[in-house]
């Protein structure tokens, strides 16, 4: 099985469109045209680091770990419960909880719109319970709400996916050695379920970073992301240089944290990502 | 307890299904507006033959789906076995070039292919979509067939030589066989994240092709047709149904198989 060339064709496809528009990316946002043709130029970048683009950059950060938080408050007790040993139903839940993935994303976030809108249907249930109305869209809220909505289920299944592996008899060795259910938890299920809470993290914040959707959707266009920004300035203002640069920071972010979680998630084994 | 855990799950899988529940129903509401609900009706479902628009976009969304999955799967398994047989060092390199676009922000590789296709002048349109669309299933193809491949006794192909068989005969009658429960599950991934696709088609479509989530997408601002609502009840359904079938048929043999669905799942 020695035949590697078979594999050229692939390099050669991942070179066509996968180096060469990254290169692309790379060239432009370090480059500028001018009267006496293409110069070198980091204005782009510096243009990066003017207040509103910081904050630009601060917001998506923010919002991102706002929800992985929510994500990770709200989907931890259930992969325990799920992986508990006295849960019956656990195949099927699982499979319900990736059932609505196979609905259209942009669609399941525009529902939203008809639950949370001034007449919608939860403020229909508020003013029947005879409460004001309350202001749910175009908020920050509306915007990690529509972030948790779609990333939970990233949460929740690599936590279950170690929350199982973990060995029974370990657990029942500390009840023996007279243990509490506290103890067990703190010293042992919740230190042996980090690689899952790791990856779920990273599976979660990744994409809750560069949503531009999301928070268009959701946010009414009052809350710019960096995604947002990056769309803007290629099929709007036309400003590629600038939109390359930002994608830049962007990319680096994201493989620099990827590459800081992977190496906690090899330390530690399992929960991976693939 | 028991009780505290039922509800919480309740709780969850209320906040999960909710909206979903909310697009079904009113598939079948007799009113434009959404959250208005003006009785019953079918005439949604009876108009989706009629819309051209959304006709053509299904039609684009699932030839594209069905061709990227095909010729990323051919691209991908072959390559799987090109890097399996590559020594380490640069199989190494070339896996962590594999993971980059699986890594790399959506958005950063739409609009880096969106430059490349501008870039030599190349229209926008079927081709540059599929040719996107490939580029992004090809490592999830590689990834699900390259643990077949280590699991295989190598021995294998070789004992097939020795006894006579071609390097070609050998691929197929002993090698593919080996690795085709990869093979048909990377296929099956590729097919579905390009259905699925918003972000990577909105940069690299052009005006004529659309597929359904840029038509979702361009309908958000002007309101959402309720056809569309019909459509994706139709085709959730359909999901629905297909996954439960797979689900009795697996039977108890299926705990084994869930944790590689599992890990399918959480690739997506």
């Amino acid at each position: 099985m020695k035949k590697s060339w078979v594999a050229y064709p692939y390099l050669v496809w991942m070179i066509l469109f996968m180096l060469i528009p990254l290169l692309l990316i790379v060239f432009f946002g370090i480059t500028e045209r001018s009267g006496d043709g293409i110069i070198f130029t980091l204005e782009n970048f510096k243009r990066f680091f003017e207040p509103i683009y910081i904050m630009v950059l601060l917001r998506s950060l923010y919002l991102a770990l706002i929800s992985t938080i929510v994500c990770l408050i709200i989907g931890y007790p259930l992969s325990m419960i799920l992986a508990g040993r006295d849960y019956r139903h656990k195949r099927v839940l699982i499979l319900l909880l990736v059932i609505p993935m196979w609905m259209n994303f942009l669609l399941r976030t525009y529902a939203w719109l008809t639950l949370l809108e001034k007449n919608g249907v939860i403020n229909s249930i508020i003013t029947f319970l005879g409460l004001p109305k309350a202001d749910l869209l175009y908020n920050q809220g509306a915007v990690v709400l529509g972030m948790v909505y779609n990333f939970l289920p990233f949460m929740i299944l690599p936590i279950y996916s170690v929350l199982i592996k973990i060995d029974k008899s370990v657990i029942e060795a500390a009840e023996d050695l007279g243990a509490n259910s506290r103890t067990i938890f703190r010293k042992i299920i919740f230190p042996l379920s980090l690689p899952g809470v790791v990856s779920g993290i990273t599976m979660v914040y990744m994409p809750a970073v560069t949503t531009f959707i999301i928070s268009r959707l959701l946010g009414g266009g009052q809350f710019t992301l960096i995604g947002n920004l990056i769309e803007q300035q290629f099929l709007h203002t036309g400003d590629w240089g600038f939109g390359s640069a930002l994608s830049i920071v962007m990319m680096l972010l994201i493989l620099f944290s990827m590459a800081i979680m992977s190496k906690y998630e090899k330390e530690h084994e399992g929960g991976g990502l693939f | 307890m028991k009780f505290f855990k039922r509800f919480y799950i309740g709780l969850i899988f209320t906040f999960l299904y909710a909206p979903i529940l909310i697009l079904m129903v009113f598939s079948f509401n007799d009113s434009k507006s959404r959250g208005r609900w003006g009785g019953f009706t079918l005439k949604w479902y009876a108009d989706l033959l009629q819309d051209r628009e959304i006709m053509s976009a299904l039609y684009y969304t699932i030839l594209i789906a069905l061709l990227s999955a095909a010729i990323a799967t051919l691209i991908g398994t072959v390559a799987a076995i090109g890097i399996h047989g590559m020594n380490r060092f640069i199989r190494g390199a070339i896996i962590n070039i594999t993971y980059l676009p699986v890594l790399n922000p959506d958005i950063v590789t739409g609009i880096s292919l969106m430059m490349l296709f501008v870039f030599v002048k190349m229209e926008r349109g079927f081709l540059s979509l599929l040719l996107a669309h490939i580029t992004f299933n090809i490592p999830y193809v590689i990834f699900s067939v390259m643990p077949k491949l280590k699991q295989m006794d190598k021995h294998l192909y070789e004992a097939a030589l020795d006894l006579g068989a071609g390097p070609l005969y050998a691929y197929r009658k002993v090698i593919l066989p080996e690795i085709m429960p990869g093979v048909v599950t990377g296929m099956i991934l590729a097919f579905t994240l390009s259905i699925d696709d918003f972000v990577i088609s909105y940069f690299t479509a052009g005006a004529g092709v659309s597929n359904l989530s840029i038509i979702i997408h361009s309908m958000a601002r002007r309101g959402i047709n309720p056809t569309i609502n019909a459509l994706s009840t139709l085709m959730f359904t359909a999901v629905l149904i297909l996954l439960l079938i797979v689900n009795k048929r697996a039977g108890n043999g299926y705990d084994k198989k869930t944790k590689n669905n599992f890990e399918e799942e959480i690739a997506i």
